[in-house]
């Protein structure tokens, strides 16, 4: 796994390896956002933060087209020290974790009717949210806000599953001294398009951890933005992404170091496996990570690593780090993309394992790094999730016999 | 009553300017029962020999047959090599990140066995076998290979061999990198697995270990064939001489 070779990175991205980007990171401050659709050009698809995405492939999403008149159904039961609301856009809490920064987001922000919000107080139990997509052929978009208050220490699992297309925006707003680990699973239908703006706010002293797994879906495309309030936050954000034949996941970050004092740790792996005559896998991890001349003592890690299972498969990956102070604890960014290695295989076969075995055990402990990341034990553990996700691997698996 | 028998071994290795031949026709046969030597200088090709035998794909076979029992080796993949019951202890073994050395053996006995081992008896037999190779136990829950020392990689080569048994196992210089001590307890695994049923090809450059692993017959490889075989006398010869004489006859014949 620890092959150098660079296979399938996108011809433009000459440097990419080295994490230089072509363009400077712009703070989440100096991005172009707005909650109206209208102030975004539609995309052409040669924008920046476009250019990997095919647009054809998002029904419509980014040009008005798409009538968002569809219905995804957010599913999840009050208990001790969760309050479910929900309200309206005019809800003075609604947009407190951000501003949409791209069309598609702005879009959603202008669309939905109701918004849910989730507020997590104390040390409640492990919560699951489930948003169900709105049914294949149509086209929704949704809102949801997590929010902590100071001291609460929760975990939440956030499910997407069924067929459509949705576009919403994820606001997660952690109060001072909180502690959240939110476990987000994109498991679609083939045929769903899902495109999500996640808010990430962190207040002083907070504590977050989102664990994403994309496994289905034609097209998902998340885009996470962390800002922090104020000194103190801790946030990692780590990933696993399963590109089947035809599949596009994308993942665009962005960790904006504003003030000083905080760490973030980044970790994103994709594995990739395409087929003859269809549309390659094709995965995009775009990691943008700024510190900002006020945040020193800023400790940051991001590192994304692609695996190549078959030929038929695209992984670009940019990780950017752009550091305006000398005053910093730690920065690093790193990205490998590699091919199954055949000095593993042969050791593992040359004991009697299988090939197709011996390419899942590795498979399996490729993403085993990120799975293990969910807590199973523990007052936050959920204990059946790291099994029933490593299934789902291993069904993703079966399906082309890798 | 197993047979490996090597015939006329040609092989290429690939390399960035194309295949570079390095076996040229080597011919060896292993019954089982009779453990054979193999000393040669670095370079002659003894790994490449190992390795041409188990199937590795950077090492192309351009003619020549390997049998085991009669049946073709080099038509089979790699793992159905293991499953036919040849076992390559390697020279350099293979980091696996992420892939526990529990979780690893036993796979590894389920396939060469044919079916899951019993659970409670396997894990008697796995604490067993790690304990008569001074492996402990928490080298179960590490990754397979993944920053063990040169002798602790070496000990788990051995602890593989214990638990697959093959009819014939390949051992490249299992005796290198090894202490004084973990050259006794290394050895003492090696011999364990020795019976009438198996046969072993024992690679190695220094007749240290064949104190501990008395050879029947030993080979002398130079320049990418046995070029000279005889008894466990032949080792101290080489011991002696070194392999100076053999180079010059290997470089004259080709
Ligand atoms: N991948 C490779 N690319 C180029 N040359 C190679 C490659 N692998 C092996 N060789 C060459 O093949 C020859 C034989 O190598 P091999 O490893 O089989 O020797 P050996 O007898 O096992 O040596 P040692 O005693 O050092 O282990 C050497 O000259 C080596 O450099
Ligand atoms: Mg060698």
């Amino acid at each position: 796994m620890t092959t150098p070779e660079v296979a399938g990175l996108a011809p433009e991205l000459a440097g990419a390896k080295e994490g230089q980007g072509e363009k400077p990171v712009l703070s989440a401050g100096e991005r172009f956002t707005s909650y109206d659709v209208e102030a975004f050009e539609v995309p052409g698809g040669r924008e920046e933060n476009w250019r990997f995405t095919p647009l054809k492939r998002l029904r419509g999403l980014h040009d008005g087209s798409a009538a968002l008149d569809g219905r995804a159904p957010v599913t999840v039961t009050a208990a001790e020290g969760v309050t479910v609301e929900t309200v309206g856009r005019d809800d003075a809490r609604i947009g407190e974790g951000g501003t949409p920064a791209d069309r598609v987001a702005a879009q959603a922000w202008s669309a939905f009717t109701e918004a849910t919000v989730v507020t997590f107080d104390g040390t409640p139990a492990p919560l699951t949210i489930t948003i169900e997509g709105p049914g294949a052929g149509a086209t929704a978009a949704g809102h949801l806000q997590l929010r902590t208050t100071p001291f609460a220490e929760a975990t939440v699992v956030l499910e997407h599953r069924g067929s459509g297309v949705l576009a919403d925006n994820l606001e997660v707003v952690l109060a001072d001294s909180s502690r959240l680990t939110v476990v987000v699973t994109e498991e679609w239908a083939d045929d769903a398009v899902h495109v999500t703006a996640q808010h990430l706010s962190v207040g002083r002293d907070a504590t977050l951890k989102v664990v994403s797994v994309s496994l289905g879906g034609d097209l998902v495309r998340v885009s996470p933005t962390v800002t922090y309030r104020a000194p103190g936050g801790d946030v990692e954000l780590v990933g696993l992404g399963y590109a089947d034949a035809g599949q596009h996941l994308e993942q665009r970050l962005l960790v904006d170091h504003a003030v000083p004092h905080c760490k973030s740790n980044v970790l994103y792996k994709n594995a990739l496996q395409g087929r003859a005559g269809t549309t390659d896998a094709h995965t995009v991890w775009i990691g943008d990570v700024l510190i900002q001349a006020a945040a020193e003592n800023t400790e940051t890690f991001e590192f994304n690593r692609n695996l190549v299972l078959t030929e038929h498969a695209r992984a670009d990956s940019v990780p950017n780090l752009e550091i305006e102070t000398g005053e910093i604890v730690s920065a690093g960014h790193a990205s490998a993309t590699g091919r199954f290695d055949d000095e593993q295989l042969f050791y593992l076969q040359s004991r009697g394992i299988p090939q197709d075995q011996a390419r899942r055990l590795v498979v399996r402990a490729f993403f085993g790094e990120i799975l293990q990341r969910i807590p199973t034990h523990g007052p936050g553990g959920l204990p059946d999730l790291r099994e029933r996700l490593e299934a789902a691997i291993e069904a993703e698996l079966a399906v082309t016999g890798v | 009553m197993s047979t490996l028998e090597i015939k006329d071994l040609h092989a290429s290795v690939s390399t960035d300017d194309g295949p570079k031949p390095i076996l040229r026709g080597v011919d060896l046969t292993v019954k089982a029962g009779e453990t054979h030597a193999i000393m040669g200088p670095n370079g002659s090709g003894k790994s490449t020999l190992a390795y041409a035998i188990a199937g590795h794909p950077k090492y192309e076979i351009t003619s020549g047959q390997v049998l085991l029992d009669g049946e073709d080796v080099l038509g089979m993949t790699v793992d159905e090599r293991a499953r036919a019951g040849l076992f390559l202890a390697m020279q350099y073994p293979v980091e696996v990140p992420g892939v526990s050395m529990a979780n690893f053996l036993r796979s590894a006995a389920t396939a060469i066995r044919g079916e899951a081992p019993k659970l409670r008896t396997w894990v008697k037999e796995v604490k067993g076998a790690m304990s008569d190779l001074g492996i402990s136990e928490e080298f179960a829950d590490r990754s397979v290979n993944e920053g063990f020392s040169g002798g602790e990689k070496k000990r788990h080569e051995v602890l593989q061999l214990a638990l697959l048994n093959p009819k014939i196992a390949i051992l490249d210089e299992t005796d290198s990198g090894l202490d004084v001590d973990a050259l006794r307890v290394v050895s003492e695994g090696v011999n364990r697995y020795r019976s009438p049923e198996n046969g072993i090809l024992l690679i190695t450059h220094y007749t240290r270990i064949l104190q501990h692993i008395t050879p029947d017959f030993v080979h002398v490889f130079a320049g990418g064939r046995v070029v000279e075989s005889g008894g466990p006398e032949l080792a101290d010869d080489l011991e002696k001489n070194g392999y100076e004489r053999f180079v010059r006859e290997a470089a004259a014949a080709s």
